[in-house]
């Protein structure tokens, strides 16, 4: 009996002695980047455009296409499914309504996210995993340069302001998917289609989303850059960090977004 | 004889392992010194310490006087602007060009102009004979060539203090020799306070001005190179002479071992 108690005991103490080991260096992670993005370039006079340029094409620019893919066939998916309900009621132009608000509200940023979580996200956690098993970041400390500022920072930026443009991007496909869709399979008329649109967002809407894009920016960065500098050695805890960083992004992402939209619900 | 760095009552632990024991020595100024011990005796640990990597339990480490062990990452930043530091692997940044990685610490901590810092990169990558390969990244290049690269990375800022993790590690005899080499030129020309790690018995006797010797984690021996030949310490014959630790296990020993007790 007493070595089952131990043994739950030891278990729970170990358990709770390793989580709040990870929030201690969560935390100290996310203290260092946020004095290195926002405070140490302007005590330095040091930006570092150069890298964050770098980064803006290859998270931004580069996942233009595939951003826009997936949410021009998101637009189409939403405006069947929002015909085959309303025509039981003959209000087939409220399909642009229903598709406007989803896309702009919700399923722009989400799926803006989630792409970007499998795209950038698992580069973060593969490069930075990488670099710690060939001892590159403690390299970058030797030469007396902080990986966060270096390796973190641009990528930060990055995030912050590409997702909301990628955002953008995919609101406007996706409602231009709507369109097309509607135009053609349900033969409304364009002009009444894109007036319905417009008459039914609100600047609250495509804004409450930029919001939530922003939010879903910094923390796949830092879920990823996070499972990143845990690897201590090897080519196959890059892989297994790098499928953790995606995992645990894609569940911040839905976490922030039930927050951000109890937020939303209550605040306006 | 002045020194760059005093370790006094050094002690450190991973988890509950004790790997560096009460170590107590110095490391004199604009001397080849090396330190010497056989795989897995605290070396590499010891070196992580004298950059601040790890955090010692104990002990101080005195640089130029200053106690390193006490020093925030900012304090412990603008020490090692001083240290240049070669890496087992070499370390270079593989997404980086070899000029681009010599260049590194000069755009971080100096405002030179990119023409000034592309002259100062060709001179250093002259200084380690690997001019031509600017543009080559660490892949391309062979196993002793990522050596010189990293030593010229090492030397961008001219440092006072330059550290070598197992410099001929994992190269051909010749190769090796070549690295030693520039050791030793870049000691007779720019006065530096060399450290190097190795347990490559050659390059010891042929750059070494003084010698720490370690051993499971204790300090066996600091002194001269030729003190290090005349000594009669058996642990310190055996690594000279290369013969193996023929320490019997008892039976009874042996039973708990393999019975995992032990």
């Amino acid at each position: 009996m007493g070595s089952y108690g131990q043994t739950i005991f030891g278990l729970t103490g170990r358990m709770t002695i390793a989580f709040f080991t990870e929030l201690r260096i969560l935390s100290r992670l996310i203290n260092n980047t946020a004095y290195w993005t926002f405070v140490a370039p302007f005590i330095q006079k040091r930006f570092r455009v150069k890298q964050s340029i770098s980064e803006i094409v290859k998270v931004g620019y580069n996942s233009i296409p595939i951003v826009c893919v997936i949410s021009f066939f998101l637009g189409l998916i939403l405006a069947l499914q929002a015909a085959y309900q309303l025509r039981r009621f003959g209000a087939m132009i409220y399909v642009a309504n229903l598709v406007g608000v989803s896309i702009t509200r919700e399923l722009g940023p989400i799926i803006t996210a989630i792409i970007a979580s499998g795209r950038s996200g698992s580069a973060f956690a593969a490069e930075i995993g990488s670099m710690k098993a060939a001892e590159e970041v403690d390299a970058l400390i030797g030469m007396g340069i902080n990986p966060v500022s270096y390796l973190v920072v641009p990528k930060l930026i990055a995030m912050i302001i590409m997702m909301p443009a990628l955002t953008i991007f995919a609101d406007c496909v996706g409602i231009l998917g709507g369109t097309i869709l509607s135009v053609t399979l349900l033969e409304i008329q364009p002009n009444a289609y894109l007036n319905q649109t417009i008459n039914a967002l609100l600047v609250r809407d495509v804004v409450t989303g930029l919001i939530k894009a922003v939010a879903f920016g910094i923390s796949i960065t830092i879920v990823g850059v996070y499972q990143g500098f845990k690897v201590t050695a090897g080519a196959e805890e890059v892989g297994m960090r790098t499928t953790a960083s995606v995992v645990s992004s894609i569940f911040m992402i839905i976490l922030l977004d039930l927050f951000f939209t109890v937020l939303f619900y209550f605040l306006t | 004889m002045e020194n760059a760095i005093n370790i006094s009552h050094l002690d450190t632990h991973y988890g509950n392992y004790k790997v560096l024991k009460d170590i107590t020595v110095s490391i004199p100024r604009g001397k080849t010194t090396v330190i010497l011990g056989g795989s897995g005796c605290g070396k590499s640990t010891l070196l992580k310490h004298l950059i601040g990597l790890l955090r010692p339990t104990n002990g101080t480490i005195l640089i130029n006087d200053k106690d390193i062990t006490l020093m925030n990452e900012f304090q412990l930043n603008d020490i090692r602007r001083h240290i240049g530091i070669l890496f087992q692997g070499a370390a270079l940044l593989n997404s980086m060009t070899i000029a681009d990685n010599v260049a590194l610490p000069l755009k971080e901590h100096t405002r030179l102009n990119p023409e000034t810092i592309n002259i100062m990169v060709r001179m250093k990558l002259d200084l380690v004979g690997l001019s031509g390969f600017d543009h080559f990244f660490p892949a391309q290049l062979s196993g002793g060539m990522k050596k010189r690269a990293g030593i010229a990375r090492a030397m961008a800022l001219d440092p006072e203090l330059l550290f070598f993790d197992e410099p001929s590690a994992g190269l051909d005899p010749v190769t090796a020799a070549g690295i030693d080499d520039l050791i030793l030129r870049l000691k007779s020309v720019f006065k530096m306070t060399i450290t190097v790690i190795t347990h490559e018995l050659p390059s010891v006797f042929m750059i070494a001005d003084y010698v720490i010797m370690l051993e499971k984690g204790e300090m066996l021996f600091a002194g001269t190179l030729d003190e290090l030949k005349a000594s009669s310490h058996p642990a310190i014959r055996r690594f000279l002479e290369r013969k193996p630790d023929t320490a019997a296990v008892s039976p009874d020993d042996y039973f708990d071992i393999i019975a995992g007790r032990i």
